[in-house]
């Protein structure tokens, strides 16, 4: 406990230096004003700003990039609650509740009871990540290659379960991503695979790139084809606190949400995604009067946005404890490490104490100041929704090619990320989700290294992964989560969770 | 008169412009500094830490672009294949100028003769570590036990081309036993972690990355591959010491320009360097990160290329007879 205690001072003192607070502030406010563009969510927002971090040292970078995490996160719900367009799965549920609470003319009450939940919410997952992130980093150290390559597995296992939409399409983007990764020098052996003798290809597809491609660009094609037209919410915002009543309804859907959001979103493959869902659907099966549900129920905006934010806090900690990231935005997060030279894993915390436990304090500084400046701008972001498409994708393209160039100063990137926006766009027209490519993606390149690793070490032995109990034990846990989920009783439910 | 008078002054004029021009006006806008890999690694620190400085002296700014790719080759390919008017210059490593014409078949410069050296930036002393409970001693026991068991052991490495795998392929090489388990990683942080927790043998690796966890006896160093013991660790004895004098090898990092470049820009640039180099605070943030200095002969172009080819020579055969 005091160790704990020593270690957030640490952190805290990190993070409360001038110029991280500022650049907390910067990467919430810049954040959340990328995020509440329509149909924007945090993955593309974070793909769009990382170029902008690559100026400053490590803990800086991780700190705003954290800064625009969580203010991408509020961003998607303030677009949820006003224009009824969620930025990503996990604001689908705030639309419900929220944007009729708008429409009656409390869409100050709903955007404050959010963003109070989230900063509750937000506090007991920074103290769950300081309490868990020293222990889970000493069992890191039982970890070999083998173990790694069947706890990648069993992550992929779940995301495939988790995705949204059909397991089939799912388990394939999930195979192209670990297809695209092993483009580029072979690590053993110095050869080059797929790259055409193409020498931009050399050391492999860059992770911005297809990244910001895949999400910015896309994003911006899918938006083109709808009509501009936008439900922005006509009626008054209102006042923003909570009154008595609305934080007696909300208090217990928060504690709620808090506790599932945080033990959903250590999960490995993309668990933080049912932490609004399972909220939402607890709050409707305990209410006394289930109908009103779905007509602006202050409980279905506490409950899941609280559960939101603690699973978006808490999928830090496989990351920061095993260096595997559990979703796509982790998956972002590793990108953004590895190129500001932190290889993710539990050396981080060893080698830079200073970046692990500051990140970590810098979370609720970050969870803190989306309270203290969004609140009062509300209005500026309701402007914002409002400009012309006209004049924001083009802003939005160039920003994105800049930084996109500014990462290798290579040309030849940008005519990639074009490339990788087109091949987006008809993903999302099929029907493919592109989230858990980018994962697969990221953890291809783990992957394949880990396996090699434990072949070699084992001369070639594929037993190894079922000798070692740690190992065994992950591929069982694998293996059970892909038959329940295949199990029609089962993949009939999920297909409801789905789609409510 | 008039008439020649006029022409004088303008052939004068001319002429001392010129003049001027090959004395002194380089640089007269800023210069770019390649650097082949990812910034925040150990090559762009200490191309950042030293072209701050050169910077003031040259009074020009030197702007650093980080060019990855291929372990370091493309940088310095496009370095190299540029201008040659001194305005850009690249910041490469033992890997990119004396390895990499063994390990890259395709490669498309030549560090020996197609390329002006300026002048070694700083050594890191490479050091042979094991895990803690590896049963050798000491280097002699190493080394015996290594001939005895080729087939027992694993070596880790940061993937073909990186400082690591080089150091450590001449290693086994030299000990006879170039075919030894080699397990590549992607860099030498996931490689330390698994030699800590004892999934890995041995490995061959920068004092900077390595001395931490020595020091903290989780892992053990059976020597240091340089001249002399290092300050940061001065309990571990140098290869020289320990029986293995044939095996010194360092990973350093050092400035070059294309082949071409006017002398009085590589003059500049050599001046500017070296007192960078002197500099007591650019000295000081460079031996924290485990540098060691250079001598006066290597900051000079000619010491540099010696260094360049003496060490290319002792790679090359291994690294052209390696597994890859």
């Amino acid at each position: 406990m005091s160790e704990m205690i020593s270690h957030l001072t640490l952190g805290f003192g990190v993070a409360l230096t001038l110029q991280n607070l500022a650049l907390a502030f910067v990467g919430c406010l810049v954040g959340t004003l990328i995020g509440v563009l329509p149909g924007v969510g945090p993955i593309a927002t974070i793909a769009m700003l990382l170029p902008i971090t690559f100026g400053l040292d490590p803990v800086g970078a991780l700190i705003m990039l954290a800064g625009i995490y969580y203010g991408a996160q509020y961003g998607g719900s303030t677009t949820a609650i006003l224009v009824n367009i969620p930025g990503e799965a996990t604001s689908v549920v705030t639309t419900l509740d929220g944007h009729q609470m708008a429409k009656q003319g409390r869409a100050g009450v709903a955007l404050g009871t959010a963003a109070l939940g989230s900063f509750f919410a937000g506090c007991v997952a920074t103290v769950v990540i300081a309490a868990l992130g020293a222990p889970l980093t000493r069992l890191a150290l039982l970890f070999g290659p083998a173990e790694y390559f069947s706890l990648m597995v069993m992550g992929l296992c779940f995301a495939v379960v988790l995705a949204r939409g059909s397991i089939l399409k799912a388990f394939c983007m999930i195979m192209l991503g670990l297809l695209l990764s092993t483009v580029g020098t072979d690590l053993e052996t110095g050869q080059e695979r797929m790259t055409f003798g193409f020498p931009p290809l050399s050391d492999g597809i860059d992770f911005a790139v297809l990244a910001m491609g895949v999400f910015g660009f896309a994003e911006v094609l899918r938006n083109l084809e709808n009509p501009e037209t936008r439900d922005v919410v006509k009626a008054k915002i209102g006042r923003l606190l909570p009154d008595w009543n609305d934080i007696k309804q909300s208090i217990n859907p928060v504690l709620r949400g808090t506790g599932i959001g945080a033990i959903l979103g250590i999960l490995p493959g993309n668990g933080a995604v049912l932490g609004p869902f399972a909220s939402y659907t607890i709050e409707k099966k305990i209410a006394k009067d289930p109908s009103r549900f779905g007509r602006g129920a202050i409980e279905g905006v506490a409950g899941p946005e609280s559960a939101n934010n603690a699973g978006a806090q808490t999928a830090f900690i496989p990351l920061l404890t095993l260096g595997i990231p559990p979703n796509a935005v982790m998956a972002l997060m590793v990108g953004a490490m590895t190129i500001h030279g932190i290889i993710p894993g539990p050396q981080v915390m060893t080698k830079n104490p200073e970046l692990f436990w500051g990140m970590i304090a810098s979370m609720w500084i970050g969870n803190l100041m989306l309270l203290v400046i969004n609140l009062p701008l509300v209005g500026l972001w309701v402007k914002l929704l409002q400009v012309p498409y006209r004049l924001m994708f083009p802003a939005i393209l160039i920003f994105c090619c800049i930084g996109i160039y500014s990462v290798n100063n290579q040309p030849v990137d940008v005519a990639f990320t074009a490339l990788f926006g087109l091949f987006g766009y008809i993903l999302i027209k099929l029907g493919f989700e592109p989230a858990p490519m980018l994962l697969g993606f990221v953890l291809g390149k783990l992957m394949e290294e880990k396996l090699r690793q434990a072949l070699i070490i084992s001369r070639g032995s594929f037993m190894t992964f079922v000798e070692r109990p740690i190992s065994a034990g992950l591929l069982v846990v694998s293996v059970i989560v892909l038959t329940i989920a295949l199990m029609p009783a089962m993949s009939k439910k999920r297909d409801e969770v789905f789609t409510e | 008169m008039k008439k020649l008078m006029l022409g004088l002054a303008a052939s004068l004029a001319l002429a001392f412009t010129g003049g001027a021009q090959a004395q002194g006006t380089y640089p007269t806008k800023p210069i770019t500094m390649i650097v082949p890999f990812a910034a925040g690694g150990p090559t762009d620190i200490i191309a950042r830490i030293v072209s701050e400085h050169m910077s003031k002296t040259l009074g020009q700014q030197i702007v650093v672009e980080n060019v990855a790719g291929a372990g370091g080759t493309t940088g310095i390919a496009r370095a190299l294949t540029s201008t040659p008017d001194g305005y850009t210059i690249a910041m490469g490593h033992l890997g990119t100028f004396s390895a990499a014409p063994a390990t890259y078949p395709g490669l498309k410069y030549d560090p020996i003769n197609g390329m002006q050296a300026i002048g070694l930036a700083g050594g890191t002393p490479i050091l042979i570590v094991a895990r803690k409970n590896l049963e050798p001693k000491d280097l002699k026991e190493f080394v015996a036990y290594v001939k005895a068991n080729p087939d027992k052991l694993n070596e880790a490495h940061a993937g073909v081309g990186s400082v690591s795998w080089t150091t450590c392929t001449l290693l086994k090489g030299q000990l006879g036993v170039p075919k030894l388990n080699a397990v590549a990683y992607r860099g030498t942080g996931p490689a330390l972690n698994d030699l800590v927790s004892g999934q890995i043998d041995f490995m061959c690796d920068q004092i900077v990355s390595v001395a931490e966890q020595v020091k903290g006896d989780n892992i053990k160093a059976y020597a240091i591959a340089s001249a002399e013991r290092s300050p940061a660790l001065p309990n571990v004895p140098t290869t020289k010491e320990a029986g293995l004098p044939d095996y010194q090898i360092e990973a350093w990092n050092g400035i070059a320009a294309p082949k071409g470049t006017p002398k009085e820009a590589v003059d500049k640039l050599v001046d500017a360097l070296d007192k960078a180099l002197k500099d007591e605070t650019v000295k000081k943030r460079l031996l924290d990160l485990g540098t060691v200095m250079p001598s006066a002969e290597e900051r000079t172009p000619a010491g540099f290329a010696a260094l360049i080819k003496r060490d290319a020579d002792k790679l090359s055969p291994t690294l052209a007879a390696a597994p890859k």
